[in-house]
């Protein structure tokens, strides 16, 4: 792979600027498993440039074909219910990209992640972000944002977190943070990332 | 494409009952071409009814095969690119050796001295045929229903002969509703006065034993939704109830012109022997251990059931799937939503093509060289 200069997914990397690092992330020829996986896009990706071993879950029957069509081997299936399946550390990486707050058992989740992956990518839209913030405060409306479009009855949003909430999970659970990535738009975050950025990366580490 | 069923003979097989078949015949068509590594060979395994006319139009009579929706030149097991065989099952009606046959000892036909077989029978002398057309690694093996047992029973018998395996709308043991609908079936047959013990093949089927058995096999294959549908309480050619035991409804016209049609190219003990080796399968062997069936398969897994299969629901096929995942298999899984019932199979082609066309290609990836 040195001296190649790698692509990351083309499809929808505008509305989703977490795909370029998790791709970036995922090390080469490794068992990720992908939570969430849609149309396997980032997994096809994998398989063709890093020839990692992938598998997918996905609860949307159609999303579920798209990816088999594409040859990822995706199950259809609940992420709350699914992980319970696979034997401790099946995989290299599990990723969960913008899903975690929509899970209906987080914690859970996240546990199971470090079960069966020795690495867990993480990533989510941050509810402590600016905009979100001001669009609450002065509305005193449940916020509205380009972040977070749904209306408060068809959100498929139901735990909202800041990356601030995020940090304190891994500290009171003993989840091993080992990268941050904070991203507003496809730009990097360092200053005040809770209030700038929109979007979270996490690398967790295998559980001590 | 027209297409010719052909025979293949061999000198004998060894059964799981103990008895030995000797010679056994084997009807089987093949499309599309074998490629120069051997290594485009995919096995169509048919349904309880089925036979080797999967694709194409008969040279005799202009048939076209009963999954020729899914199989031939760009379609989902695409013949420019694969080399597509399908068989007829040991016990079947259709050229392979079954109860029909004349047995060369006494050169009467079998009828019930035939022994009982299995769907491991079945794959067994599949296997015989698909090593004897020079292929010793198929690059898939894919059926529905039945079908998906052999498939399934490649998997677990002959790992190390296939890279991908599709069962789909199937199960990995026959269950007590299953099995349950086969005994009705069978003793629709076995009640007909011109069954005779199986001894009829001089005289009449009992044609009409035949008929309701089928009769009572249509109704699981398909859906209530789809059947009020397809003839909600319509009348069949009148205004009004014809107050006597006609026929009334277009249900009832249905039906029977199903199980009359079926008795035309079926054989009554036929329907005895194959649906006793669906009863008998299971895949754990009765321990109900299905990870220790799998412990050593490397195949590559695409499972399909439909939603509203109530013959064979959805929650056995992920029972394969959980079973794969937990021993880290590769599986992929899709849960298709259809009205049609466990017809679906057969039915609902678009889907079906989507998903069969990508994961071949993925796995037809993985052979060629670097």
């Amino acid at each position: 792979m040195s001296g190649t200069v790698i692509e990351s997914p083309r499809v929808s990397l505008e509305e989703r600027p977490d795909f370029s690092v998790i791709t970036q992330i995922i090390e080469p020829a490794t068992r990720v498993l992908d939570l969430g996986c849609g149309e396997g896009e980032v997994l096809a990706w994998l398989v063709e440039h890093k020839h990692v071993l992938a598998r997918g879950v996905e609860i949307s029957p159609s999303l579920v074909r798209k990816a088999i069509a594409r040859g990822v081997s995706v199950y259809q299936g609940d992420i709350d219910e699914g992980l319970a399946d696979y034997p401790d550390g099946a995989f290299d990486y599990v990723i969960l990209s913008q899903t975690l707050q929509e899970t209906r058992s987080p914690l859970e989740v996240v546990s199971e992640m470090l079960r069966v992956g020795r690495r867990a990518i993480i990533s989510f839209p941050n509810f402590g972000h600016w905009n979100v913030r001001w669009s609450m405060l002065f509305t005193g409306q449940a916020p509205k944002t380009k972040l977070f479009p749904y209306d408060w009855y068809n959100s498929p949003n139901i735990h909202f977190l800041s990356i601030q909430d995020f940090e304190n999970l891994c500290e009171q659970h003993g989840f091993p943070i080992e990268k941050r990535y904070f991203l507003a738009g496809s730009s990097r975050i360092r200053m005040l990332p809770n209030l700038m950025a929109q979007t979270a990366v996490f690398l967790l580490g295998p559980k001590r | 494409m027209v297409v010719e069923t052909q025979i293949a003979q061999f000198d004998s097989i060894a059964l799981d009952s103990g008895a030995t078949l000797m010679p056994v015949e084997i009807a089987y068509e093949a499309y599309g071409r074998l490629n120069a590594e051997n290594s485009n060979g995919i096995l169509i395994t048919h349904a309880f009814t089925g036979d080797a006319h999967a694709a194409g139009v008969s040279h005799d009579g202009g048939k076209p095969g009963w999954w020729d929706n899914m199989i031939g030149p760009g379609k989902a097991f695409d013949t420019d690119r694969y080399f597509v065989i399908c068989s007829n099952v040991l016990g079947g009606c259709q050229g392979t050796t079954g109860p029909a046959s004349v047995n060369p000892a006494t050169g009467k036909p079998y009828a019930m001295s035939f022994p009982v077989i299995t769907i491991r029978d079945m794959v067994r002398l599949q296997r015989m045929l698909v090593l004897s057309l020079g292929i010793t690694r198929l690059l898939a093996v894919a059926g529905g229903s039945m079908g998906g047992m052999q498939a399934l029973e490649w998997a677990v018998s002959y790992p190390e002969m296939l890279l991908s395996c599709i069962p789909v709308a199937t199960t990995w043991r026959h269950s007590a509703q299953q099995i349950a609908f086969n005994e009705v079936g069978r003793q629709s047959i076995m009640a007909d006065p011109d069954w005779n013990q199986g001894e009829y093949y001089d005289t009449k089927p009992p044609a009409r034993g035949l008929a309701v058995a089928r009769m009572v096999g249509h109704i699981t294959y398909m859906s209530d939704e789809s059947m009020r549908e397809k003839f909600g309480r319509r009348l069949r050619e009148k205004d009004k109830f014809g107050f006597d035991f006609g026929v009334d409804f277009e249900v009832e016209s249905y039906l029977r012109y199903r199980g009359s049609q079926f008795v035309s190219r079926f054989d009554a003990n036929s329907y005895l022997y194959i649906t006793k080796a669906e009863d008998y399968f299971d895949l754990a062997n009765g321990t109900g251990a299905l990870a220790d069936a799998f412990r050593t398969v490397q195949t590559r897994f695409l499972v399909i059931s439909f939603t509203s299969d109530w013959l064979y629901p959805s929650y056995q096929s992920q029972e394969i799937v959980r079973v794969l995942r937990r021993l880290n298999g590769d599986v992929a899984y899709c849960d298709l939503p259809s009205n049609y019932g466990h017809d679906a199979f057969l039915v609902d082609v678009a889907e079906q093509t989507e998903l069969v066309r990508g994961f071949l290609a993925s796995t037809a990836r993985t052979v060629r060289p670097a």
